[in-house]
């Protein structure tokens, strides 16, 4: 309450001091939505830290705010009151600077373009040469396992298959922070698997930041090291779980008593965020 | 999924009966007052002929009906219009029968040829076409008919035959109002109101007190009669083709600037805020999404103009012009009562205004092969 400007400076030295193994600091960060219907509390005091090389799982039913947080931390929505660090930097500079690649809940790829020139989109947009461009574009369409569809239209694929397509345009940009808006949820749970199982062996494979919203608590179990769980009006975070299995991670490691116990724990703090009123 | 009349009308030989029944029945009737009966008029025996075997032939051995109904409607077709040069004006029920049979038989063919269904695209393409072809050529037919067989006065409506023979005769004239009208008027008019309307539409979106105020005043544009605005344009611009391109331009204005700010409307906000977190400028997102994206409207504007650019031209041409133009042609023609030359200026407006149309759809399709409506 008595914090002034300059107490607010001396806590944002604090974050950039330590910020060498810090990818995103969020400070105290509020945002509210003004609608007609009076305002809307979207996301409510949240601090949270995110280290290099994490993956982070923002979980929490609907109007938790999780896809609000990752939109914040994207420059795509901004924040009412508190601070938030990407790189350092504020969301704005580190947007300018292309330090993250955000994947959508859909795939977003535009029609006219071949899955190549999709994955080159970016690329052009940072007026990369040509030659650096088609290297990129072949590298990521391998990494998601889709050479040899560079010349197909996104809608001659399927949904799975776009899905990777727009990983692979969010990794050309060469990010080392990865935003993932429920990337795979409008898949069936079996193209699902073998998406998360890809996932994983890519974050290991390149060793990126990853903040990864979903609603599937196998899923955030599946692939974090962190698990963020949010609940709902106002939207703020209600319990942060280490999620310690095993770096190699199967779909076996589902069956597994430390698995389902960390799942038990999200489930459990789903529940308790949850307010049934309505 | 076909409708019963239709599976009905392919699966039986009902049409090819009736063409016969006509067929045989005309043999009994009257060819006109002069000739006597249809069976002293040679041609006309011959049309019975060909109809009444075409019809046995279709009953007789249906996996070849096509073959058959398509050579005797034909060739009954062809003696009916050869006997109107002994019948003309004065033809009997015996003539009308026939005619009646061979449009059966016509009918009868395009059903069978509609529900083909070949295997390769290429085969499917000609009957693709071959079925809009048979329609126009038989509507062709049955006004030549109609009109000689029963004589009507030329001046309410000429045969096709004859707006033909004017046409052949008058080649030269029509290329001279053609260049005039079209590759003048329509097409500098087109382009310039296109044009412009393009790049309103993208100042207009670009800037929110343009869009409240230009918006409006675009409505308006668009609701000014072109019977008003075409002779104040002739007294600005001149008698010359450059007042009628002002008036095309009004004209094709409008509907572009519309469907361009709409298009430019339309890519989805996932879409946006993808190249947002590219950090992309303003160009940058225009040209590389919301263009693309804007196609389909624009393509729209482009098609509805460049048929509504002819109708400008002509119509501006009623109200002063120097003596060449087709609306000019038209005008004048009509006074002299030399309908079949007006009717020559419709068919090359018509002829032109569906390859202008037809060349913008063809151009779309290049261009917008991903939208959902063109995707094979």
């Amino acid at each position: 309450m008595l914090e002034t400007p300059t107490g607010g400076d001396e806590a944002l030295t604090a974050v950039t001091g330590a910020a060498d193994n810090q990818v995103i600091a969020i400070d105290n960060l509020s945002l509210t939505f003004q609608t007609a219907d009076g305002p809307v509390h979207a996301l409510s005091d949240i601090d949270l830290t995110i280290g290099k090389g994490e993956f982070v799982s923002l979980i929490g039913p609907s109007g938790c705010g999780k896809t609000t947080l990752l939109r914040v931390i994207a420059d795509l929505e901004q924040p009412t009151t508190g601070t938030l660090l990407v790189d350092g930097v504020s969301p704005h500079r580190a947007r300018l600077a292309r330090a993250y690649g955000y994947v959508f809940q859909a795939p977003a790829l535009y029609p006219w373009r071949t899955i190549a020139r999709n994955v080159a989109l970016p690329l052009e947009i940072m007026g990369l040469s040509r030659a650096e461009r088609t290297e990129r574009v072949a590298r990521n369409l391998d990494l998601v396992n889709l050479a040899g569809f560079e010349r197909k239209f996104p809608w001659q694929l399927s949904g799975g298959m776009q899905q990777r397509a727009s990983i692979a345009r969010a990794l050309a940009v060469e990010p080392d922070l990865l935003l993932m808006d429920e990337p795979f949820g409008a898949l069936d749970e079996i193209v699902r698997d073998h998406l998360n199982e890809q996932l994983l062996q890519l974050w290991a494979k390149t060793n990126k930041t990853v903040v990864f919203v979903t609603h599937s608590i196998p899923e955030a179990v599946f692939l974090s090291t962190r698990i963020v769980v949010m609940s709902p009006r106002p939207g703020r975070v209600y319990d942060v779980i280490d999620c310690d299995l095993p770096a190699t991670r199967t779909l076996d490691t589902r069956e597994t008593p430390e698995f389902l116990a960390i799942a038990h724990r999200v489930r459990e703090g789903l529940r308790a965020g949850h307010s049934y009123d309505d | 999924m076909r409708d019963l009349v239709t599976d009905f009308i392919v699966n039986h030989p009902l049409l090819p009966i009736l063409a016969g029944l006509a067929a045989l029945m005309a043999l009994m009737l009257s060819a006109s007052g002069e000739a006597g009966l249809v069976i002293a008029v040679p041609r006309l025996v011959l049309a019975a002929l060909a109809l009444a075997g075409g019809a046995a032939f279709c009953l007789w051995r249906s996996e070849w009906a096509i073959l058959a109904s398509a050579a005797s409607a034909h060739l009954t077709a062809w003696f009916l219009i050869e006997s109107l040069a002994q019948l003309a004006g004065a033809a009997g029920a015996g003539f009308w029968a026939l005619t009646i049979g061979a449009w059966l038989m016509a009918w009868y063919l395009a059903e069978r040829l509609s529900a083909l269904e070949p295997a390769s695209a290429g085969a499917r393409r000609i009957v693709n076409i071959a079925v809009p072809v048979l329609f126009g050529v038989w509507l062709l037919v049955l006004w030549e008919l109609i009109v000689r067989g029963a004589g009507v006065p030329w001046v309410l409506l000429p045969p096709p035959s004859q707006v033909g023979v004017r046409f052949a005769a008058s080649l030269d004239i029509l290329a001279a109002d053609f260049r005039q009208t079209f590759m003048k008027a329509v097409l500098i008019g087109y382009a310039l109101g296109c044009g412009a309307g393009f790049v309103v539409a993208v100042l207009v979106d670009r800037t929110p007190f343009l869009r409240r105020g230009l918006l409006p005043v675009g409505n308006m544009v668009s609701a000014l009669p072109i019977i008003g605005v075409a002779p104040i344009m002739v007294m600005w611009f001149g008698f010359d083709w450059p007042s009628k391109a002002a008036v095309v331009v009004i004209m094709t204005f409008f509907p572009m600037l519309v469907n361009t700010v709409a298009g430019l409307a339309a890519a989805g906000k996932m879409e946006r805020d993808l190249m947002h977190t590219y950090a992309a400028g303003y160009w940058q997102s225009l040209i590389k999404l919301r263009l693309p994206a804007a196609l389909p409207f624009i393509f729209n504007a482009l098609k509805i103009n460049s048929t509504l650019a002819l109708i400008g031209a002509i119509v501006a041409e009623f109200f002063g012009t120097p003596i060449v133009g087709m609306g000019f042609r038209i005008s004048t023609e009509v006074g002299r009562m030399n309908i079949d030359m007006v009717w020559a200026e419709i068919a090359v407006a018509a002829l032109a205004g569906s390859l202008f149309y037809g060349l913008v759809s063809v151009i779309e399709r290049a261009l917008t092969f991903w939208h959902p409506s063109y995707r094979s």
